[in-house]
């Protein structure tokens, strides 16, 4: 049956599908944020073991294609017998694959704190959860800011891959649509437009916060 | 009854595999070399603000630069046709490839070219060098020196983000991978010995990288004249 779409029905399809893109998109953020505050603190311990880990985890998940992780844990966990949904596979992996990104973004500015506020809480007799607490963390908090609204960009984009998985947010219903309507051309430069929609005031607000938070210091 | 796990179902499609590891390398290669390329005219264009192609260069970074990549694939490969250009499946991959990295890379350049001072320029004039001499010496080498881990980086970045190219039908590493899953029935096993050969290729074009920055880009012989 072919039938004859009206541009506002092509929008609202595409409407419907941008809203699971921004719900994946915002579970993977915040979730990935607080698995990622875990690997952080791992990461920056000091503690051989924890360090090593989670060296390990990071290299892992950036070192491997998005795509990838999508399949082993949408393969590999219906192997267990667990019954994954597309959309459970895709949230999970999201959120790993966020988590290891934002941990390592996180550990650069716990890095760029200066030794000195170290030594100087030290000699303050704070203990590290104490410097971590009133010290590193809400400086380093301050430098985190503009590069993770950044890389809020990059999860948005990251969605796009769960489609391949069989999720339908954006770029999957413009799949769909385009195999409908024999309009390729038009319905994927709808869908770029979306994401652009979706993703350009996120960049332009993080460079905002670049040029804030630096010419502050 | 405990999942019995078979890797040399994988292995038996070995030269499968390899091929399409070679794929996803040469479009790494070809997108590396075109997209620095591209990088390297848009960065100038954009640090010195040559009207109107900075503005035109603004454009394509922020285009590009916020929107996917599978999405970017699929407007060139599905998209194109209908304009009349035909194009094949491995066309559009090394093509999206090309135009995906040649956005972050005119970023990152012209970042790098607008860290080397004015003055730098100024003096390199004084010393009467010529404008190319001044372009490569003064201007792209110590860009490229500055940018040159940010530029490794986003070509892995990339490389890796090519595996959905196999959505197209491209036969890359996961086209390879997914061919090899439907006959062997042993996703999990194939997917995971794909994911290691990502993983390993990663390394070694992060290695690669590293090696030809420090031998090509950083290190140079000191340059004597005939006085």
């Amino acid at each position: 049956m072919l039938t004859q779409f009206s541009i506002w029905a092509l929008l609202d399809s595409l409407a419907e599908g941008a809203k699971w893109t921004v719900a994946l998109s915002l579970i993977a953020f915040v979730c990935g944020g607080i698995a990622g505050l875990v690997v952080l603190f791992a990461r920056v311990s000091g503690k051989r073991a924890l360090t090593v880990l989670s060296k390990a985890y990071i290299e892992v998940f950036q070192g491997t294609p998005l795509l990838m992780q999508l399949f082993i844990i949408f393969f590999g966990l219906s192997m267990l017998g667990v019954d994954v949904s597309a959309w459970l596979a895709a949230a999970v992996g999201l959120t790993l694959f966020t988590s290891a990104y934002l941990a390592e973004i996180w550990r650069g500015c716990v890095e760029a704190v200066p030794k000195g506020q170290w030594e100087a809480s030290a000699s303050l007799a704070l203990n590290y959860r104490e410097q971590m607490r009133h010290v590193v963390l809400p400086q380093a908090l301050r430098i985190a800011i503009a590069p993770t609204v950044g890389f809020l960009v990059q999860v948005v984009k990251s969605t796009a891959v769960a489609s391949i998985i069989g999720f339908t947010e954006l770029t999957k219903t413009g799949s769909m649509l385009a195999n409908a309507t024999f309009q390729p051309f038009l319905i994927f430069g709808l869908v770029a437009i979306a994401y652009f929609l979706l993703c350009y005031p996120l960049s332009l607000y993080a460079r905002h916060l670049e040029t804030k938070y630096h010419a502050a210091r | 009854m405990a999942y019995q796990f078979d890797f040399l179902a994988v292995f038996d499609y070995g030269d499968m595999l390899l091929k399409g590891a070679a794929f996803t390398l040469a479009m790494t290669a070809v997108g590396a070399v075109v997209g620095t390329a591209i990088g390297i005219a848009g960065g100038m264009c954009r640090a010195w603000k040559l009207h109107p192609l900075d503005w035109l260069f603004g454009a394509y970074v922020e285009l590009i630069r916020n929107t996917p990549f599978l999405v970017q694939l699929l407007f060139i490969f599905f998209g194109l046709p209908s304009l009349g250009v035909q194009i094949s499946e491995w066309q559009a991959s090394f093509l999206a490839v090309v135009v995906n990295l040649g956005a972050y890379t005119t970023e990152i350049i012209r970042a790098g070219i607008q860290a080397t001072p004015r003055g730098q320029i100024e003096a390199a004039q004084s010393l009467a060098m010529g404008r190319l001499q001044i372009f490569f010496h003064v201007v792209l080498r110590p860009a490229l020196q500055k940018v040159w881990p940010a530029l490794s980086s986003q070509i892995v970045i990339v490389m890796l983000g090519s595996a959905v190219c196999s959505q197209i039908a491209a036969e890359d590493l996961t086209f390879a991978a997914n061919f090899i899953q439907s006959r062997n029935f042993r996703a999990f096993e194939t997917y995971l010995v794909v994911t290691a050969m990502y993983f390993a290729m990663a390394w070694m074009v992060r290695y690669a990288l590293n090696v030809f920055g420090r031998r090509v880009i950083v290190a140079r012989k000191p340059q004597t004249r005939g006085a």
